[in-house]
């Protein structure tokens, strides 16, 4: 009797403990304003290191062999490279006043920046180190996305409204599409049949036709209780099976799961707050928001869309990266 | 049939051999819980009653008091919440609240009806009957916080399924912590129009001087005084009890305040209930309804 109640309680906690995911990412959190990297594990779901970076980091990026991380010293006007088996920085980029963020192209050769204060998109060669190229964009360039061919590349310019495609051939602009107020990033499906452009203050996301470049349709958000100048959707990650997506809605301290055909927001996530950009592990069990405000992380379950855990960072954390294995 | 005749006929009189069997207490025991359930099962008012408090709660007051941001975190929970989660473990702390003054108030009646003085005349020790009677409280209660959370889980609260599970022993300890304060007061009531006294009193004050409705750090922040209340008040800490439990973990601080007290509270009634030494017979010995 007293067996059967011992496997009747330890089973079902057993088999609780053996959802915890498996596998330990190492997760890279840029602190804006303490000028740190966080260095969290994702089993434990501790800081295990911090790194001192440059003035005001910000987007962050790591090499598809997860060996060097790339990082935004914003006030450094420069392009961090940190070697991530010994937290050291190991070299720099010439990014151009200002960087932001940047996206890294499928082949890992080229970065692509944008550099805020400069109405540009600057083309970095990383095995040369040196810039390739500088593409005027709109005023306030930010959001960067690359579709998974690596062809085109979209940039937002917050100030002008627009998403700007690329050709990443002749480093011409294909076309501008207007889109909301204030768009901050640019999220290629993988199937490279769309790209989303979130933007903050009209709190909307556009979903465009990546081949007719024409906005097929807006998604909104409404929260019960909530204003809403109050939802501002930043950060946007979409499902490599691209059924599901994720927004983060800034002051609103949620991320929107939203569903990737339908366009219907399936559910709000309370994260902590200001919820600013998202990454997800490399098995895609787990998408992790940064929330400024309340200087911490929260985990979220991919198959639950349940907040896990939230995990305090240095402060202002902005973007995050996860170790590609 | 006389005293005499009776004691002499029992296990442990004149002439029978010391103490009961153990199948002899359970058969006891069996008879007082069932009479609990039953009375449970038959007043269907209360049962519903038992749960539109905690519910209104839920509904009414979280919805009202919502922080729509969240609540900050602070253990067991290990992201931020939302209020109504937050509030949960405390109102499951009510329903037993509420259920162990019931069960107080039910035995002031038993006592004015003359059920309690046919039940303490039994041969079985008094410890024994006393506790029967709060197991039987206890059990009654715990079936209405379970009825409780299966309704808070379609509203969105939502622990994990490990927790109803774990939260069990949580339940049991507060719930017999809560039970036997029940008793205790009740062995001093001396007629059930008092009751109302103890709802004003008791349950109220320790209701809302705890960490049910708010956490302990916000009440520090409002009136330090108001907190050193809250931790003075035994209430609070089989809310946090419960708290932690349902999220799989154990507050070991909660757990020692809340087996001390229940000790305390238990050997309090039973030394009550004693006719020969108790409050109890000092009432009879007035001519109080006893």
């Amino acid at each position: 009797m007293l067996r059967r109640l011992t496997v009747l309680i330890a089973g079902p906690a057993l088999a609780a403990s053996m959802s915890v995911p498996a596998c330990a990412y190492m997760v890279y959190v840029s602190n804006e304003r303490d000028n740190t990297v966080s260095v969290v594990d994702s089993t434990t779901m501790e800081v295990v290191h911090t790194i001192n970076v440059g003035q005001r980091p910000r987007g962050i990026t790591i090499s598809h062999d997860g060996k060097l991380i790339y990082l935004c010293a914003s006030d450094d006007d420069t392009i961090q490279i940190i070697d991530t088996a010994s937290y050291q920085i190991v070299g720099t980029l010439p990014s151009g006043p200002d960087p932001e963020l940047f996206v890294l192209s499928p082949d890992g050769k080229t970065l692509y920046v944008a550099n805020e204060d400069d109405n540009l998109v600057t083309v970095i060669d990383l095995e040369s180190r040196s810039v390739r190229t500088e593409i005027p964009v709109g005023v306030e360039p930010e959001g960067m996305g690359i579709s998974p061919d690596g062809k085109a590349l979209v940039n937002t310019s917050e100030t002008t409204n627009m998403a700007h495609f690329i050709d990443t051939g002749t480093h011409e602009i294909t076309s501008n599409v207007l889109v909301d107020t204030r768009p901050r990033f640019a999220e290629f499906k993988s199937d490279n049949s769309e790209v989303w452009v979130s933007a903050e203050i009209g709190g909307t996301v556009s979903v465009i036709d990546s081949a007719s470049h024409e906005i097929k349709h807006k998604i909104t958000f409404e929260i019960p209780g909530l204003r809403a100048e109050s939802i501002q959707p930043v950060g946007v990650r979409i499902t490599a099976d691209g059924m599901k997506a994720y927004v983060a809605l800034g002051p609103a301290n949620r991320v929107a799961v939203v569903n990737a055909k339908t366009y219907e927001v399936e559910k709000y996530v309370l994260v902590g707050q200001r919820v600013w950009q998202l990454a997800f592990t490399p098995d895609q069990k787990m998408v992790i928001s940064t929330n400024g405000v309340s200087n911490d992380i929260t985990f979220i379950d991919v198959a639950k869309d349940e907040a896990m855990q939230s995990v305090t960072v240095g402060a202002l954390p902005w973007g995050v990266v996860v170790h590609p294995n | 049939m006389t005293v005499q005749s009776v004691t002499d006929r029992i296990p442990g009189g004149p002439n029978g051999p010391k103490g009961f069997r153990a199948r002899q207490y359970f058969v006891c025991l069996k008879g007082i819980l069932l009479r609990e359930g039953l009375r449970f099962l038959n007043q269907r008012e209360r049962f519903v009653s038992s749960l539109v408090r905690p519910l209104l709660w839920l509904f009414v007051f979280a919805a009202g008091f919502r922080q729509v941001l969240g609540v900050s975190i602070i253990p067991p929970y290990k992201t931020y919440v939302m209020y109504e989660v937050y509030i949960t473990p405390g109102l499951c702390g009510m329903i037993l609240l509420f259920s162990g003054m019931q069960s107080s108030l039910s035995m002031v009646y038993d006592r004015e009806m003359g059920n309690m003085r046919t039940l303490l005349v039994s041969p079985f020790p008094r410890w024994f009957l006393l506790s029967s009677k709060l197991l039987a409280g206890v059990t009654v209660s715990i079936m209405q916080v379970y009825a409780f959370l299966a309704v808070a889980w379609f509203w969105g609260v939502k622990p994990p399924w490990t927790g109803y599970l774990l939260m069990l022993p949580a339940l049991f300890l507060s719930g017999m912590m809560l039970c036997s304060l029940g008793m205790l007061l009740s062995s001093v009531i001396k007629q059930l129009e008092n009751f109302a006294g103890i709802m004003n009193f008791v349950i109220f004050p320790m209701y809302f001087a705890s960490s049910a409705l708010y956490p302990l750090w916000r009440i520090q922040e409002s009136s330090p005084l108001l907190y050193k209340i809250c931790l003075a008040n035994p209430f609070t800490y089989a809310v946090e009890l419960i708290r932690f439990a349902l999220y799989g973990q154990v507050d070991w601080k909660s757990l020692m305040v809340v087996v001390a007290v229940t000790i305390l509270f238990l050997g309090g009634a039973i030394l009550a209930y004693d006719p020969s030494k108790g409050l109890l017979s000092r009432k009879q010995d007035i001519g109080g309804n006893a």
